[in-house]
């Protein structure tokens, strides 16, 4: 998996390019970690993702409620396609998660 | 039938995965299905590496197959582990809010709903997991 980062003040986006599972969840969760810090709004681009699976999701949980801590700002996940989508879906993260 | 034997560590997930892939692409097996059958090699692979042979580690193979009527891939795991039946994990529960989330039994509910059968059997003394999905 290849992150690329883009920052806009305090917005960070995260642009994730391959497989996010058992093997590559922890590079994100430390790219995460990395820009926590000064990061109002984490927005985690899915544009060139092939899929997730229940590794990545926990990765997303935790950064979730990391942001539910601190009370402000949060994190966005865009450009899903229809198998990360089902994926949401079906463990009711899309319920969780604000997946544009 | 094509098959691959590997040590049973996370880190022989990416191999898996391509071997695998390599043979559904030579098939033609539509791009979802393949992400999908991609998914539910890393949440059944990633389980036998972290308990078949710990803490020890053991060989594992991985067969793949296609099968007619209805038209279906079929992966097969076996490893020499300790017997266990991922099946017998209770479905978790998926309207929780994000406080009272357990991700427990998520991945195998994953390879549940994405696939069109899974078995289980312990046999001559090998753990024997069996996915299918339709095509």
């Amino acid at each position: 998996m290849n992150i690329e980062k883009k920052e806009n003040g305090n917005e960070i986006t995260l642009m994730l390019a391959g497989r996010l599972d058992t093997t590559t969840a922890p590079q994100l969760e430390e790219k995460i970690n990395e820009n926590m810090e000064g990061a109002e709004t984490m927005i985690l681009d899915f544009k060139e993702l092939e899929y997730l699976s229940s590794a990545g999701l926990r990765v997303l949980l935790g950064t979730h409620k990391t942001f539910m801590k601190r009370g402000k700002g949060g994190l966005v996940i865009r450009h899903v396609n229809e198998t990360i989508h089902e994926v949401f879906e079906v463990t009711g993260f899309l319920d969780i998660l604000n997946v544009e | 039938m094509k098959e691959l034997t590997v040590d049973a560590t996370l880190e022989s997930i990416p191999a898996i995965t391509d071997f695998v892939d390599e043979q559904l692409e030579q098939f033609g097996c539509p791009m979802k299905a393949q992400a999908q059958i991609d998914i539910a090699i890393d949440e059944l692979f990633s389980n036998i590496a972290r308990y078949a042979y710990h803490p020890g580690v053991g060989p594992a193979t991985v067969r793949v197959e296609v099968i007619e009527a209805p038209l279906s891939v079929v992966i097969t795991f076996i490893d020499q582990g300790v017997p266990y039946d991922p099946l017998s994990q209770a479905d978790p529960d998926v309207t929780l809010s994000a406080e009272e989330r357990e991700l427990g039994g998520l991945g195998i509910y994953i390879v549940k709903k994405n696939m069109s059968e899974i078995t289980y059997e312990y046999k001559d003394g090998r753990n024997i997991l069996r996915i299918r999905k339709e095509l």
